[in-house]
């Protein structure tokens, strides 16, 4: 197992020199900037992660273009942690410890970020995590560049409540934790807001589910009973083609029971066709289809880049975006790839991203963002309905009672990730 | 919100009134602010500006508000002005919508389109319903009846009735009828009589849709009427139960259909052959990707004939994985016969080469594979929903079964595979080549996936991971109906999958599958050679 992984990482490093290699011919410099990408390139999650590793590939490639950083070339180290949880903690070691990076670029599942903490925090390394999660964390070395749940699970059902009038809940998920955190926290906030018990059906799944006749039937069952009804899907993975394409054909259009997903981005609607989709709605912070100068020059530049015109980009490729440009312009602030140094000088560092506003690096190791909602439309791409302002993202959810008074600041004289302000002391634990 | 909503409803109905007694065409400079008005604010604006539109009931309206509900209706930016594209108004150039003249100033870079959602779909599908009760187009005015049926908006009534009086064709009547009753049961204040009336008629629509109807009127009835309203919901209620156990075997015959199929293939070359094939799932992937290949070349060259692509799939995925097979079975299985182990560890590794080697040719990212027309939307039978594409699988999974059963039973090449598998040595002394007959039995069990790979990729994804989902599966089927039974997997598929769907709905799909799970290793400790345990002196008995 070893061999093949040391073969593995090998291999990805030969990619990554000839990467560099290719993209600097004349400079020949001996010392590079290490950029660890750990992105599984095999198993479930390859689908999603495959296009992560090429954007990281992307910005190094355009950073080196213009001239690296600290006068150096960045190299970009690929490992292949496929999608297997306890892996990813090996990969990052490996990564860190024998590698020699300064940062690192990964993780999508919430069960392999919780796999690779106690690796950052021992080693004392930067992780950039790009993907939407559950929330209730604030680790030191660990940047949340993807949306906190009051970034997007919020506001989607906001947006369902005054627009569609919707009063009747299904919260469907793959069963693993970041459906199951956001569920709970939808729960509370649904119930806080006067929902009751029985308008509220939650449906759990395991991972890559493929029979949806029951749960499709039953869902159709919950929603007729006069109530408008609304489904909010945390399904995670390539269990969404067979779900849409069993909605499709048991006839449940956008208008009667519409889904808003909070997984599904247009790399997964790339899948199949999607017109009888038209309707069901997705939340995120970013859509391709966003029309702004600075979302057309990467779009264009990021096809050409992969030799592709119909590449599509999506929103953790934005948080990946934002997460490396964040990194870019700390190292440069400090000077030095040192952790301490950059963990310091990244707070309060702003960027564009890539819908015309700015992503802010909080104290709590969360963005601003905007949360959009999009319509699925027949192209496979979103039509954005509905267009917040930049929100702040919160680590720790008011809505659940146990995390409401917990804070996360990690600049003086806090410089804790689970502040009880109650308590006014640090080391609280929620969940 | 609702004040805007009683607007347009009160605009609607204003409309309606209008435009039932004539086709009233206003004046053009009156119509195309109307129509401009379409383009600005936000969806509450745009749902007013389309309430204004119905209420000058002109005929012109209607193909606006359609391009507008296809979200195909662009408005130029620089000028706020709506209208038609190139596509749109199928002329090839963009158009007013309103004088239909061609407005070559308007170039199609400028244009942005007028955003639609979900709340105004509704609101067009009704406004388009109402506007068209009283087409020439008896399609039309089916559609329009069953779209006022769908919304049952009380302000429509009147302009019912008079549509009603009008129908000659008795089945659009029906549902005109029916929307009227469903209309009635939403207004409290309707006579005694109008109600008694109306509960048969939707009572007779019969399915969820009354139930929901019926259930929501028992709160506003009249008292007089509520025994009658609940006596219909029990009715109704009573039919559901029954309709939802038959659902549920369906759902279940379905699941075994699709495990049967998985499994179909491995029952050869594991249940026959003896051998624990784990890239088993790796040649139904095959067979979808095989899918895929084809369909994008009738994409690409001959979208005529996309209907046929399954069709056309179909032997050129058993042939690909049948060889492949026979490959497999050459290169390295033959040199293991005998040593489970390592048959197990090697197709395992074979199995993960092939899905790599998937991935680097077709990328990670799921593929698209299309459902031809006569596969998509689904069907009613009596209460029953039976999706189409579910419903061919059942009848392709139940084809192959057969036409594998004749060929082992009433071919030569059957003969020689159940002769070599009984008593290889035997087999060999009569003059069987045994090595032959193993490459192509493994050949057939392959190409047998790869026909599954084809059905399959019409319910699921096709991406390289398609495989491992099924792997498990096939193997429970093939070992709970009887290593080397073909009944046995026929029975083992479908029971597995009709006892799923009973205990989903209970357990949920999680706990359910552990539940199964549980139940085949109890089962299999009573019964250790599964439902058909073969009988007889085996060979390695």
């Amino acid at each position: 197992m070893t061999v093949v992984n040391r073969a593995f990482a090998g291999l990805g490093l030969g990619v990554a020199m000839t990467m560099g290699a290719v993209a600097v011919p004349a400079l020949a410099q001996d010392e590079t900037i290490k950029v660890g990408v750990l992105h599984s390139l095999s198993g479930t999650m390859a689908i999603s992660e495959t296009t992560l590793k090429d954007t990281m590939l992307f910005l190094i490639d355009e950073q080196n273009k213009k001239g690296g950083l600290l006068g150096k070339q960045l190299e970009a180290v690929v490992v292949d942690p496929a999608s297997d949880w306890p892996l990813f903690a090996e990969k990052a070691r490996e990564l860190i410890e024998v590698n020699g990076v300064a940062a690192v670029f990964g993780c999508w599942t919430s069960s392999s970020r919780k796999s690779v903490l106690p690796v950052f925090e021992e080693l004392n390394s930067i992780l950039f995590y790009p993907v939407q999660y559950e929330g209730e964390e604030s680790q030191r070395n660990v940047f949340y560049t993807g949306a906190a749940p009051n970034q997007q699970a919020i506001p989607a059902v906001d947006y369902l409540m005054e627009n569609e009038g919707v009063e009747r809940w299904v919260l469907a998920g793959t069963d693993y934790v970041y459906p199951q955190t956001t569920n709970k926290i939808l729960e509370q906030y649904l119930m806080d807001k006067g929902v009751a018990a029985e308008d509220i059906m939650i449906n759990y799944t395991p991972f890559g589910h493929s029979d949806w006749q029951t749960i499709v039937s039953d869902i159709k069952t919950f929603g007729s009973t006069g109530k408008k009804t609304a489904v909010v899907s945390t399904i995670n993975g390539d269990a969404n083609v067979p779900f849409y394409k069993e909605l499709a054909n048991q006839g449940i259009k956008a208008e009667d029971i519409p889904v808003v997903a909070f997984s599904v981005g247009e790399e997964e609607l790339a899948g199949f066709d999607t017109t009888p989709l038209v309707g069901h709605l997705a939340a995120w912070n970013y859509f391709q289809s966003v029309d702004v100068p600075e979302n057309a020059a990467f779009i264009e530049a990021w096809q050409t880049f992969m030799g592709n015109p119909d590449k599509v980009t999506n929103d953790p490729m934005e948080a990946t975006v934002i997460g490396f440009n964040l990194w870019v312009q700390a190292v440069e602030k400090a000077g030095t790839t040192d952790t301490d140094a950059v963990l310091d000088a990244i707070i309060g560092l702003e960027t564009p991203n890539l819908t015309g506003g700015i992503a802010k690096m909080l104290p709590n190791h969360h963005l601003t963002k905007p949360v959009l909602i999009g319509e699925i439309q027949a192209d496979g791409q979103f039509e954005v309905v509905s267009e917040s302002e930049l929100v702040p993202g919160d680590a720790w959810s008011d809505f659940l009672p146990e995390s409401k008074m917990i804070e996360a600041d990690w600049t003086a004289p806090i410089s804790c990730g689970n502040y009880n302000t109650e308590t006014k002391a640090c080391g609280a634990t929620a969940m | 919100m609702t004040l805007l909503r009683m607007i347009t409803t009160l605009m609607v109905v204003l409309g309606a009134l209008l435009a039932t007694p004539a086709h009233a065409q206003i004046a053009d400079t009156e119509l195309t602010p109307l129509v401009d008005a379409l383009a600005p604010g936000n969806f509450k604006d745009r749902e007013a500006a389309i309430g204004a539109l119905v209420a000058t009931g002109d005929p012109r309206v209607v193909p606006i508000l359609q391009v507008l509900l296809e979200g195909e209706l662009y408005f130029d930016e620089a000028t706020g002005k709506v209208v038609f594209t190139s596509a749109s108004s199928g002329k090839g150039t963009i158009t007013d919508p309103v004088t239909a003249a061609e407005l070559p100033e308007i170039t199609e870079d400028g244009l942005e389109k007028v955003k639609v959602n979900n709340g105004l779909r509704r609101v067009l599908r009704t406004a388009i319903g109402q506007m068209t009760l009283l087409s020439e187009d008896p399609g039309v005015r089916l559609f329009a009846a069953q779209s006022i049926l769908r919304d049952a908006d009380p302000a429509q009534l009147e302009l019912l009735d008079s549509a009603i009086s009008a129908e000659t064709d008795s089945s659009i009547r029906r549902v005109m009828e029916q929307a009227r009753a469903a209309i009635v049961l939403k207004t409290p204040d309707a006579a005694i009589e109008d109600w008694q009336a109306a509960i048969p008629v939707v009572q007779a629509i019969g399915g969820r849709d009354a139930l929901n109807t019926l259930t929501t009127a028992l709160n506003t009835a009249p008292e007089d009427v509520k025994p009658l309203i609940q006596t219909a919901i029990d009715g109704l209620a009573r039919d559901r139960a029954v309709w939802d156990v038959a659902q549920n075997i369906w759902f279940g015959i379905s699941l075994g259909s699709v495990l049967l199929l998985a499994a179909i293939g491995l029952a050869i070359t594991f249940g026959v052959m003896g051998v624990i094939n784990m890239a088993h799932g790796e040649m139904v992937m095959l067979g979808a990707y095989t899918t895929f290949v084809v369909q994008e070349i009738i994409r690409q060259n001959y979208p005529g004939l996309f209907d046929w692509s399954l069709a056309i799939a179909l032997p050129l995925a058993f042939l690909f994985t049948g060889l492949v097979g026979v490959a497999i079975e050459r290169g390295i299985i033959r040199f293991l016969y005998g040593r489970p182990l390592e048959t197990l560890l090697a197709t395992w590794g074979l199995s993960l080469i092939i899905q790599q080697a998937v991935q680097r040719i077709f990328t990670a990212n799921i593929r698209e594979v299309g459902n031809p027309t006569w596969m998509s939307g689904s069907f009613e039978l009596g209460g029953l929903a039976i999706t189409w594409n579910r419903f061919y699988i059942v009848i392709f999974a139940l084809m192959v079964f057969v036409a594998l059963l004749l060929v082992l039973k009433y071919t030569a090449i059957g003969l020689h595979m159940r002769a070599v598998t009984q008593n290889r040595r035997m087999a060999s002394a009569m003059g069987i080549r045994t090595p032959l007959v193993d490459a192509l039995t493994f050949g057939l069990g392959s190409g047998i996936a790869g026909l599954a790979g084809v059905a399959l990729s019409q319910i699921g994804n096709v991406s390289p991971n398609l495989g491992q989902g099924y792997i498990i599966d096939s193997f429970m089927v093939v070992v709970f109906g009887g290593v080397g039974n073909l009944w046995g997997t026929l029975v083992g598929a479908l029971t597995l999958g009709i006892a799923n769907k009973f205990i989903e709905p209970y357990a949920g799909a999680v706990l359910g599958k552990i539940i199964i799970l549980v139940l085949i290793i109890l089962f299999i400790q009573r019964r250790p050679r599964g439902l058909f345990a073969l009988k007889g002196r085996s060979i390695e008995a």
